[in-house]
């Protein structure tokens, strides 16, 4: 197994042991083994397994959907800064997810939020993807997704505008900044199979993206179905975006974040990149969400807000020092 | 048999054609210049021969099976192609670019078969790259550079290559190199079709020349039939001598006609 996979698995349990057992109530190892093996007291094994660890592992898959697909947009389009955040479709996500909530849509069953986040999600990518086809310029292309995330945040204002209570109000607040509390052993069911399809999608599509960093023109003549990757990797990137947006509300950065830093310890290849950005997202989140519970804040921050606070000025350094092209 | 068959080829785009009725055929053992002047449709007619493109008249076969019924990954075994524009996003090390060469053999980074070892070795010191192998991309020159990108074609080990311009950014030396290499390539029975824009290398290494003028191939044949004053006037609007010394032929460009 490559290093730093190994690392990251390293990183990875310990999150989720620490995650488990701070909190508002900080367990002991001990309590947390036993809660953890049924052996320990019913408080101790609601608190472990309602609370914290739903908590603990929405904020993983979350993280990992989100890193995989920044890595694999970033590899079709051949471009650092690409990531479902950057390019409208986490937002766009959002806005689908919030007009399920404003109509009252989602209590006609636990699968309607999802898909309608994951229909959000496709439809922007697609866009997205059109435009990127379109254009070669990056620089058109981020800004087609500021103009997409800000016409979806246009609409998401419309709707708090117009919100019929302060109930609803509060809730699509909740989706728009992003966060995993409150989220239950449910949310993660109805949310993982489209979340592992689009994975599985992915990651059947990775080879094709080491053929990209030659270009469209030179991958094509390589052998590569062009059109069939672009598709993949729509497809997939939409549906592990989608749902992580319906268990989480729109997290940004960490799709951009996650592959950014792997990817010289994987001598850049954008194919073996996809598993390390995934593991790295999600240790990122579970990370970010220990910070958000252990601040000593009067209402707790939101997952989304702290991971912007992190993400965003990466961004900034990421788009002042790249090297080539 | 021809390796490569493209007969009655047109293609406009706006209602401009780029490619107008163009057909020819590649030989293995063969060495074809393709020449013309900037604009005159070269890369748009390598990119139909390809299948690329989709031609809105004519056809292209490869083996004698039409482009169109090819998958991506049964043409890429047949024919290596190294397109002019050549973007690079990421720093990778040479090695890993070339190995791509292998990809339509189903090689991935990190899972080179023995096979897939031997070509692209091979063509790392074909291109003169020993040395280079971990050096990351964004720390080489650009000659250094379009010799990774050749590099990568021939490590594909298919019967024939079409190369867009790979001398372009070499210098003197390696431009001849890579001639030799081709013409080299070509007695071993492979077919190449490459673009150039030195006339003198046309001229001097390959043993078909097709020439292309607004969007038509007017001349196909060898350097010694087809290089004429008259016509290096009309094609390229350039004043040319053309002297036969012995076997060589000597070019004289002696400004714009």
């Amino acid at each position: 197994m490559n290093r730093v996979v190994s690392i990251l698995l390293v990183g990875l349990a310990g999150a989720l042991v620490l995650s488990v057992a701070l909190g508002s109530v900080p367990l002991p190892l001990d309590r947390v083994l036993a809660a953890l093996a049924f052996q320990s007291s019913q408080g101790d094994e609601l608190v472990v397994w309602q609370i914290r660890l739903p908590r603990a592992l929405a904020a993983a898959f979350v993280g990992a959907a989100l890193g995989m697909s920044g890595a694999a947009l970033q590899g079709l389009l051949r471009n650092p800064l690409a990531e479902p955040g950057i390019l409208g479709v986490s937002a766009t996500a959002a806005l689908f997810a919030t007009f399920v909530l404003y109509f009252g849509l989602a209590t006609a069953g636990p699968l309607v939020l999802p898909m309608a986040a994951v229909a959000g999600a496709l439809i922007a990518t697609l866009l997205v993807a059109l435009a990127a086809i379109r254009t070669r310029s990056v620089v058109t292309l981020i800004l087609i997704g500021v103009g997409l995330s800000s016409f979806s945040a246009a609409i998401m204002a419309l709707l708090m505008n117009l919100a019929p209570n302060p109930f609803s109000l509060a809730d699509m607040v909740n989706w728009m900044l992003g966060t995993v509390d409150n989220r239950s052993f449910d949310d993660l069911i109805f949310a993982l199979p489209f979340m592992a399809i689009g994975v599985v999608v992915l990651l059947a599509s990775r080879r094709g993206l080491s053929a990209l960093a030659l270009g469209d023109e030179a991958a094509e003549g390589m052998g590569l179905d062009l059109r069939r990757q672009r598709l993949a990797v729509i497809i997939g990137a939409g549906l592990a975006t989608g749902a992580a947006v319906a268990l989480a509300g729109a997290i940004g950065f960490v799709g951009i974040v996650a592959p950014h830093l792997v990817r010289p310890f994987l001598r850049y290849d954008p194919a073996r990149l996809l598993v390390p950005s995934a593991m790295l997202g999600a240790l990122i989140l579970m990370l970010a969400d220990i910070g958000v519970r252990v601040l000593p804040t009067d209402s707790e921050l939101k997952l989304g807000v702290v991971a912007s606070l992190l993400g965003a000025p990466v961004f900034i350094w990421i788009a002042a020092r790249r090297r080539l092209a | 048999m021809s390796i490569l068959q493209a007969s009655g080829l047109s293609y406009a785009v706006d209602g401009k054609p780029l490619v107008v009725d163009a057909g020819f055929s590649l030989e293995p053992g063969e060495l074809t210049a393709l020449i013309g002047p900037n604009g005159s449709g070269k890369t748009t007619l390598l990119r139909l021969a390809l299948g690329l493109l989709q031609a809105e008249a004519g056809s292209a076969s490869i083996d004698g099976e039409p482009v169109a019924r090819l998958s991506p990954v049964e043409r890429a075994r047949k024919i290596a192609y190294l397109p002019q524009a050549r973007p690079l996003v990421w720093p990778q090390p040479v090695r890993a670019i070339v190995s791509l060469g292998r990809f339509a053999y189903g090689a991935a980074l990190g899972r080179l078969s023995a096979g897939d070892e031997a070509a692209v070795s091979h063509a790392i010191e074909a291109c003169q790259l020993d040395g280079f192998e971990e050096r990351a991309a964004d720390t080489l020159s650009g000659g250094e550079l379009a010799r990774v990108h050749l590099a990568r074609a021939l490590a594909a080990e298919t019967p024939l290559v079409i190369a867009d311009e790979p001398v372009a950014a070499l210098d003197p030396r390696y431009q001849h190199q890579t001639m030799r290499l081709f013409a080299s390539m070509a007695q071993s029975g492979h077919g190449v079709l490459t673009v150039v824009h030195d006339l003198d290398l046309a001229l001097r290494y390959a043993n078909r020349v097709l020439w292309m003028h607004e969007g038509r191939i007017v001349a196909d044949g060898t350097p010694e039939d087809t290089f004429t004053s008259e016509r290096l006037r009309r094609v390229f609007g350039i004043q040319a001598e053309i002297s036969r010394n012995g076997a060589s032929f000597r070019l004289d460009i002696l400004g714009p006609a």
